[in-house]
């Protein structure tokens, strides 16, 4: 076992899932027959026993609660917080994507960004307008909503300022869920704005749809129209349940793949126009300043990403041995057809196993068993999606749009592992 | 604008127009059922029709060729005054070294290192200004301004910024027409 770190062969990779695959068996026969038994066997003989009959087998558990929450060993898997001193409510708050596993993000710790906080809207006090460019201005109120028919779709949303102290000269040091957790992935179920749209009778010169948030920013995008008669969605339910007030309650525009500023939360108000409304957040922010003193405006497609979210920065790899390597993939074109894993800072690729079913605009889970020989190494992820797209390296990234366009980064991201089993961010 | 009473697909209106329309088209109606999904494809038409007043009420939207401009003006002289009462508290003194964004005082271009976005370099329409300030400033409380300081305070920063004389006035014809520095800065990406 102390030979040089074995990677894993093509043919291993494409043969193992995640019930039975060469690293796992291994694991198993470790765990159990050296690492097991060797703990039982330096207990003293009364903690033998209670191991044997742990104390909450010994008496009644606690009664039923109307909403549960996570065990209290667990409450240290928050949404970490950055916010303007001034005003408390404009800032974010990021997805712990390094405690989390599977492809779902759970309501509570869906990430956050808003403009001027969170407004407490009373649904009774809230309607949807729709005006301008169509047959018929109408409003709609929530409980009208309701009664629309519905459709649910999952995808994950991500801001377009994801990732960017990736533009910084030097790595940050964070968590991987710091340095990228403006992302999620939700369930939303709601009505297709397309429907709406039909009602209202869109006029045929609207190419675009202005979208406003009951919020105190009244945050406004253009939308363009052929994204909104396609898979717009006004969604009322995430994850099953109706909004949170922190994710639009009680109604939100979802857009499949596109920047998360353009699925506006506390959507009140749509307006069918010939032009762009050129908002703030369309013009001054959410653009991309190239070297070239251009900018890039309405960068709506989210490119293919991927980061490994385990073991990452602030993780801690006990002892040499196996690990699973387990990360999230994602495009706004579609499906993520490939993940490759590196162990050695990009000279070899394996590719590695996706969780299926792998949904079109939705996380991408995917694993490898991984030995680590407890020599300093560089693990990176990189993904290919539907259109044959790769994710960048960070000097071909920057090649072509310099280091101030802020938003938009996917390039491929790299930890380091040190001779200690600690894990830091790196530029390789 | 006239606003044509409600014609939403709702089922009782659809049996409407299949009663006026002859047997024709209740028979092409029935094929399409029979092939159609188990929900409907339009919704029950819920919607209640909103009044040309109802819309101008809510309507704070401002296009880049000033529609949606109120009625109103404002000089830079009182929207000076307006700025160090309500907003130099956190963007500073003449627009720059604030706690919140830059305002004005870019000291080099779009190609510097780093480079300088601020109102005058970067942003490529001037009514967004009033747009962004009617909606959302100052964040303590937004939409308390009146649209005569909206204009005042456009005017100020738009001064700053070098755009406009310091004796300037503004309303929705004279902000319309204004070009900004940086107007043909942007290349529209996923724009359609
Ligand atoms: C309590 C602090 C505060 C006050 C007072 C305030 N602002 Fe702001 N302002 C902010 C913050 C924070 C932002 C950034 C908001 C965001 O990113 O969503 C901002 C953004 C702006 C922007 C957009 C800047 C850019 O580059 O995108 C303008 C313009 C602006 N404010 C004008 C004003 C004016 C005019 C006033 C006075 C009426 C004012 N602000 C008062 C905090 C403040």
């Amino acid at each position: 076992m102390h030979a040089s770190e074995e990677a894993q062969t093509e043919s291993d990779a494409s043969r193992s899932t995640d019930q039975e695959t060469p690293a796992r068996r291994e694991f198993l026969r470790r765990g159990i027959t050296a690492g097991g038994a060797a703990v039982l066997a330096g207990l003293a003989p009364e903690s033998r026993a209670a191991a044997a009959t742990p104390q909450w087998m010994t008496r009644p558990g606690q009664p039923f609660s109307n909403y549960g929450l996570p065990s209290p060993h667990e409450k240290a898997v928050i949404r970490l917080i950055a916010a303007n001193s001034a005003v408390s409510g404009n800032g974010l708050s990021w997805t712990p994507l390094h405690d989390l596993e599977g492809t779902l993000t759970p309501n509570g710790l869906h990430f956050e960004r808003h403009h001027n906080g969170v407004p407490q809207i009373d649904p009774a006090g809230h309607r949807l307008y729709l005006h301008g460019l169509f047959e018929r201005s109408l409003s709609f109120g929530v409980d009208d909503l309701l009664r629309y028919p519905m459709v649910s779709q999952q995808c994950f949303i991500e801001c377009g300022g994801n990732s960017n102290s990736g533009w910084n000269e030097e790595p940050l040091q964070a968590p991987a869920g710091s340095l990228h957790g403006l992302a999620s992935c939700s369930e939303w179920t709601g009505v297709p704005l397309s429907v709406i749209l039909e009602e209202c009778g869109l006029h045929p010169d609207a190419q675009w749809l202005i979208a406003e948030g009951a919020d105190a920013a009244a945050m406004n995008v253009s939308i363009p129209i052929g994204k909104a008669r396609g898979d717009a969605l006004l969604a009322l339910y995430q994850n099953g349940e109706r909004l949170r007030p922190e994710n639009g309650y009680p109604l939100r525009l979802v857009l499949p793949g596109w920047e998360g500023v353009l699925s506006v939360k506390w959507l009140r108000r749509l307006q069918a126009a010939t032009e762009p409304v050129m908002a703030r957040n369309e013009t001054a922010r959410y653009t991309e300043l190239l070297p070239s003193g251009k900018a890039r405006q309405f960068t709506f497609v989210i490119e293919a990403k991927s980061v490994i979210t385990r073991p990452s920065p602030g993780q801690h790899l006990a002892a040499p041995g196996w690990y699973p390597i387990s990360g999230l993939a994602w495009s706004g074109r579609g499906v993520i057809k490939r993940v490759e894993v590196s162990t050695d800072g990009g000279k070899s690729w394996i590719d590695a196993n996706l969780q299926t079913p792998v949904l079109p605009r939705c996380f991408t889970r995917f694993r490898l068993p991984w030995r680590w020989n407890g020599e300093s190494c560089i693990l990176q992820s990189r993904a290919t999606d539907e259109t044959g797209y790769v994710q960048p390296t960070r000097p071909a990234l920057i090649a072509e749009r310099g280091r101030h366009g802020y938003f938009h980064y996917n390039a491929i991201v790299s930890w380091e592992v040190s001779e200690d089993g600690s894990l830091s961010h790196v530029y390789a | 604008m006239s606003m044509p009473e409600s014609s939403a697909p709702s089922a009782a209106r659809l049996e409407e127009r299949t009663a006026r329309r002859g047997p024709q088209f209740a028979s092409a109606l029935l094929l399409g059922l029979l092939t159609a999904p188990a929900f409907p494809v339009a919704g029950p038409g819920l919607g209640q029709a909103l009044s040309a007043a109802e819309v101008a009420a809510i309507n704070i939207n401002v296009f880049p060729n000033g529609a949606g401009l109120p009625p109103g003006r404002g000089t830079v002289a009182d929207g000076q005054a307006l700025y160090a009462a309500r907003c130099e508290a956190c963007h500073g003194i003449r627009g720059s070294g604030g706690s919140a964004d830059e305002l004005a005082g870019g000291a080099h271009g779009l190609r510097g290192n780093p480079p300088d976005k601020t109102i005058g370099t970067y942003w490529p329409y001037a009514t967004t200004l009033f747009d962004y300030i009617r909606r959302s400033m100052p964040p303590t409380a937004p939409r308390s301004l009146s649209d005569d300081e909206v204009y005042a305070l456009t005017a100020y920063l738009l001064s700053l910024n070098g755009i406009i004389h310091g004796g300037d006035t503004l309303d929705a014809v004279s902000l319309a027409r204004i070009r900004m520095p940086n107007r043909d800065g942007f290349i529209p990406v996923d724009a359609r």
